[in-house]
């Protein structure tokens, strides 16, 4: 969820009153937001780097507040503010227009070349933009906001805003050898290839994470202008010649990614945040974008759409009574301008272009919840007539769980996930006989695979509780993952149960009694007909030379038994004789 | 011990039952720590401060063996002008002053009967080699008296029992001298006719309780001699008490078989118990607490008509974990950095095509009066295994496998399990956990619905203040978080997740279009450290938890008033 941080001032001075911070966290509450911190850039700092870093820092207060991750319309001031105000019928929701110049439209010609790596780019312009230090701000952390949302870190879309006076179009969006690309990037002094520049920014900590994007592609995404002044190589970095700055009055906006809806809603958000400080507020110039096939499209889109909704729809779905008009207005107070239409049952809503998210007609069911207030809701239980069973292999292990503790032993949880030495090295195994499924991404050895026995987690939990009286007696009942390509998946997990015995004797009399009464419970009978069980002397590499045994139940081999390998106890940093029983509960459902 | 495991013994097994024996001769720690506990019911007013301990134990059982010591005790103590020392008792009585002791103890343990106060005084006792002096005269003495008028060859006076020091202290009093020029070597002569032994007379004063008629000077040289040692000497000042009576019958200290049958019960006084101390626990097995938390849960949903879902793969495609769910596949939970995907096996080797096929067109271009995504969806993607980051994907099989059930029947399903999450470890977060989650599915399902199935439900977890706030769920819409207020933290918590299931979700599966799916979801963790107090997810979860927390753990009993934070004093 992102978090959105405003001065609390600037918030109350634009909401034109102010509030407690418990009356602003009630409303954020209401509105679907999250008052998650109050704090300041001292406080920030102070807390990150210590209070000698911190000493010049502002102390304006500054609220941190949690937005929806689809609500993109949200994530800076001025769409927090316009938001609110329409949700308290402060004001009506604005209308935005897309208007063409006067003059020549700016055209941003994508060539062919960019097919292969970053093929789609959108653009717009914002005229006559009057910034202060606050809008600009707030501009510019808009753009990192929806970078590290919408815009999946920039591999979906980047942005790039310019001094429009700075730079004269046609502007043109291509891929270039990096070793072609030469420019002054922001912030430097100097010129550099797009190869220097990408070793520069290796160590950038802010650049860095956006480098592999087209680090190894043979070309990169460029935009000149028509004088071959670099606006910018996306998504990695904007060229200094044409920096905005808090006096800039016409912006150059453009959109490059490798998902055109993605990129037109990025666009879409930032101008109808911004034409705010417009001349004419709310009014965005168009631009045109030239496809390498020749056709082009001008933008923003600033659609509006117009949906329509049956009232008794939304009250079904809610679970209210209202009017089609109460709803209507409900509605209208969510950014949703909407009016009873046909046969008064029927409303129409209009979607704006700030609302990307509503797709679907149970997302103004939605709007219409949370304008009614979800608290207000009167609470009802379906009738929902229903027999409860439980999950057969689930209940046999709660059953068993409950007499093994019966039984003298104490139960353990341990993690699904290990080593591949927990369960190979250290068992004497080696990793392909465990048949066990690999994760390719893990950020530390103990999530290298998915255990295919539970032995190493209790042993480990042995290992962890030495101090404890002996004897230890441990069990745990679960899953284990084996690798089966008769499933859908290719693996399947398995429910097991595992007892340890640890003491200064190995007691295999006792892991044997153990299953004896497993067997017991079980009702399976002694013996090696008529579905009974048996245990035959058996080895593996985990257990002792003739300590061990392997389990017959009901035809088939259920498990082992044994005394464990002195071997496996050493690497379990244990030091005591200790036996075990590992068996498959399924065959027994 | 030999309740048998099994009769045909081999050499082995005879060595493993003996092995076995001998152990249980030798008191394992715990089972010697039982005893004690046992031993600590019955009064031992006498040992206060003394650690526990076999000791302890002994003196006791010494004290209850002097029935008659008591009772002369009590005799000398009627007697006596005001009171008398233990050890003065023992030694006009000619026993052990321990003895003497046991009887103080015992009878102080009845009552008022005396009064005893504890007294250290300091005595000079002979060591072993004194007392041999004192018996038998000085080693110097003893050389002396060996050596007849004639003299005595010093090689054979030096093979004497005494000959090395005796030799040397007797040259150094001038009783004996040395001739070195006798014929067949040094000789040894008397020098006096008479000697007095005075080390042995010392030593006889001291034995005989006038140590203090010694010189400081010569208690010090005896001492270095190792003849003489200064002991503490625990004393007894017993004095009449309160109840004080010569008439005491010996109490009893538990019922025996022996006194039931012959009713001898009824004549005895027995020995108070001590209900001060801790009893022995039971030896006994003990479930996990987290997973009576989880059986809890299970009970709450089979009580609220709740059918468990099948949740036993923990390996899932990323289909069934997302894209059936309507989750984009940009969407960051898809990300690396949050989830944990295989390498091997890599892909699902089946999906339901049709399904897949409805599934793809919903995302890229909509359909079900939805406008899609629009992005143009992978199926490779889609393949991609991973280990589920929510037991969502066994409801959306569960849902899947009920809509291709014609007709329709409405369900109310749930499921508790393991999720994996290849998130940044903290102290509220591990790298699996689990999942709780409720779906109900019919005909006409409303908001109002779901929240009233959640307020049912957290009403029997003992959760009655409920709060609805919207929230963004890629899955569901509408969306709301739970929040319930803490008495404790003093605030509004969130305590789950819930919303109705699109129909972006619902509608490809082929379940009909009136019906509405509504679903919420919690981990079992977090109620459960907020329910005992625990702050560090890991002293719940793993290899590394402390068993002793496991032994430990009370009953879960959600809807009970959690004990109370303990106080100051009780901490």
């Amino acid at each position: 969820m992102p978090t959105v941080s405003v001065k609390r001032d600037l918030l109350f001075q634009a909401l034109g009153r102010t509030y407690t911070d418990e009356e602003f966290d009630e409303l954020c509450f209401e509105f679907g937001l999250e008052l998650d911190e109050i704090t300041s850039e001292k406080e920030i700092i102070s807390k990150e780097q210590g209070n000698v870093k911190a000493a010049g820092a502002s102390d304006v207060v500054l609220y941190k507040i949690d937005v929806p991750a689809n609500r993109y319309d949200l994530l800076c001031l001025e769409g927090l503010v316009r938001g609110l105000q329409v949700f308290k019928e402060r004001i009506k929701a604005p209308v935005y227009k897309r208007v063409m110049p006067d003059g020549k439209i700016q055209k941003l010609i994508i060539t062919e070349e960019t097919a292969k790596i970053r093929p789609f780019a959108v653009a717009a312009v914002l005229r006559n933009i009057k910034f202060t230090k606050d809008r600009y701000d707030s501009f510019i952390e808009l753009q990192e906001k929806l970078h590290q949302n919408i815009c999946r870190k920039r591999a979906l879309v980047a942005i790039g805003t310019h001094d429009l006076d700075t730079l004269s179009g046609p502007f043109t969006y291509t891929a270039k050898r990096p070793s072609d690309i030469k420019f002054k990037p922001l912030n430097k002094t100097k010129e550099y290839t797009a190869c220097e520049l990408m070793n520069i920014y290796k160590t950038d900590n802010h650049l860095k994470h956006y480098l592999h994007i087209i680090e190894n592609k043979p070309l990169y995404p460029v935009i000149y202008d028509s004088n071959g002044v670099v606006l910018s190589m996306p998504p990695i970095i904007n060229g200094d010649h044409s920096r905005i700055t808090v006096n800039t009055r016409n912006i150059f906006i453009e959109c490059t990614g490798t998902d055109f809806t993605k990129a037109k809603i990025v666009l879409d958000i930032i101008v109808t945040m911004f034409s705010e400080y417009c001349e004419n507020q709310f009014t965005v110039e168009a631009a045109e974008v030239v496809f390498p096939n020749g056709k082009s499209s001008t933008f923003p889109e600033l659609a509006y759409r117009k949906e329509m909704v049956r009232a008794d729809l939304i009250n079904k779905k809610v679970g209210i009574r209202e009017t089609p008009e109460n709803l209507a207005k409900l509605l209208t107070r969510m950014y949703l301008k909407s009016e009873v239409i046909g046969d008064g049952n029927q409303i129409e809503i209009e979607i704006p272009p700030t609302r990307a998210d509503i797709i679907h007609a149970c997302d103004i069911v939605e709007d219409a919840a949370i304008a009614y207030g979800y608290n207000n809701i009167q609470m009802t239980l379906p009738k929902t007539y229903t027999i409860a069973n439980q999950f057969p292999l689930n209940k046999l292990t709660e059953l068993l769980r409950y007499d093994m503790a019966a039984a003298g032993f104490t139960e353990v949880l341990t993690f699904a996930l290990c080593s591949q030495e927990d369960i190979a090295d250290k068992l004497g195994l080696d990793i392909s006989a465990t048949k066990a499924v690999h994760i390719s991404n893990p950020k530390t050895a103990e999530f290298q695979v998915a255990r295919t026995t539970l032995l190493p987690g209790l042993l480990k939990t042995i290992a962890a509780n030495r101090k404890m009286p002996l004897p230890l007696k441990l069990f745990e009942i679960s899953d284990i993952v084996i690798k089966d390509s008769n499933t859908d998946v290719g693996a399947k997990n398995y429910r097991h149960l595992c007892a340890v015995y640890y003491n200064k004797n190995p007691g295999f009399e006792i892991i044997h009694g153990l299953l004896d009464r497993i067997m017991q419970l079980l009702d399976v009978p002694p013996g090696e007909d008529k579905g009974g069980y048996v245990i035959k002397a058996s080895e593996g590499p985990a257990f002792f030379p003739g300590r061990c045994a392997e389990i017959f139940a009901r035809g088939q081999s259920v498990g082992k038994l044994g005394v464990l390998h002195p071997d496996v106890i050493t690497k379990f940093e244990l030091t005591m004789p200790c036996s075990s029983l590992e068996i498959n509960i399924g065959p027994f459902l | 011990m030999e309740q048998g495991w099994r009769w045909e013994l081999s050499p082995v097994h005879l060595l493993r039952l003996r092995h076995h024996t001998q152990d249980d001769d030798t008191l394992s720690p715990a089972l010697r720590l039982d005893t004690f506990k046992m031993a600590m019911h019955t009064p031992d007013s006498g040992s206060g401060g003394s650690g526990p301990g076999r000791d302890t134990l002994s003196t006791l059982e010494a004290a209850m063996a002097d029935g008659p010591v008591a009772e002369l005790l009590l005799r000398r103590l009627e007697a006596s002008d005001g009171g008398l020392d233990s050890a003065e008792l023992a030694a006009e009585l000619g026993m052990e002053h321990q003895a003497v002791v046991g009887a103080v103890k015992s009878l102080q343990a009845l009552g008022e009967i005396i009064e005893a106060e504890l007294r250290s005084t300091k005595r000079w006792e002979l060591t072993a080699e004194g007392e041999e002096i004192a018996r038998e005269g000085s080693h110097e003495a003893r050389v002396f008296r060996s050596i007849p008028p004639e003299g005595l060859a010093q090689s054979e006076l030096m093979r004497l029992p005494s000959g090395k020091v005796g030799f040397s202290k007797a040259m150094s009093n001038k009783w004996i001298r040395v001739d070195k020029s006798a014929a067949d070597g040094p000789r040894v002569f008397r020098v006096v006719d008479s000697m007095e032994d005075e080390v042995q007379r010392r030593l006889q004063l001291v034995q005989g309780g006038q140590a203090e008629k010694l010189g400081e000077k010569e208690r010090s040289e005896l001492r270095k001699r190792k003849l003489l040692a200064e002991v503490t000497l625990k004393t007894y000042w017993v004095s009449k008490g309160s109840a004080f009576s010569t008439s005491i019958s010996k109490q009893e200290t538990e019922l025996s078989p022996e006194m039931i049958s012959s009713g001898s019960w009824r004549d005895r006084p027995f020995k108070p118990y001590n209900f001060l101390a801790h009893g022995v626990l039971p030896d006994s097995g003990h479930l996990h607490p987290l997973l009576k938390v989880r059986s809890q849960f299970r009970q709450i949903f089979l009580e609220m008509g709740f059918t468990e879902m099948p949740t036993y793969n923990f390996i899932e495609s990323s289909f069934w974990n997302f894209d059936a769910l309507f989750q984009p596949q940009q969407h960051p939970a898809r990300d690396q950095h949050d989830t944990f995907f295989l390498r091997d096996p890599a892909e699902a080797l089946q999906l339901p095509m049709d399904y897949v096929q409805r599934v793809k067109r919903t995302h890229s271009q909509g359909g079900y009066g939805s406008q899609g995504y629009k992005y143009t969806w992978k199926l490779d993607e889609a393949r991609k295994n991973l280990l589920r980051t929510h037991t969502t994907s066994a409801s959306a099989r569960a849902l899947y496998r009920l809509a291709q059930k014609k007709p329709f029947t409405p369900v109310k399903y749930f499921s508790i399990d393991r999720v994996f999450r290849n998130e940044t470890l903290d102290a509220t977060h591990l790298a699996e956990f689990h999942q709780i989650e409720g779906v109900v599915a019919d005909h006409g399902l409303t908001l109002g619905h779901l929240m009233g199935v959640l307020r049912e439900f957290f009403t029997k977890l003992g959760i009655t203040q409920l709060r609805f706030k919207p929230a963004y769920n890629p899955y569901t819409e509408p969306s709301m978080e739970v929040f319930s207020y803490h008495q404790g933290l003093k605030k509004w918590v969130e305590v789950g997740n819930s919303g109705v299931f699109r129909p972006e979700m619902l509608l490809p599966m082929g379940l009909p279009e009136n019906v509405s799916v509504i679903a919420w979801g919690l981990s079992l963790e977090r109620p459960t450290m907020i329910k005992y107090g625990i702050n560090n997810i890991r002293d719940l979860v793993g290899h590394k938890v402390n068993l002793q927390m496991v032994y430990d753990s009370p009953l879960c009993r959600l809807d009970a008033e959690p004990r109370p934070p303990p106080t100051q004093e009780a901490a």
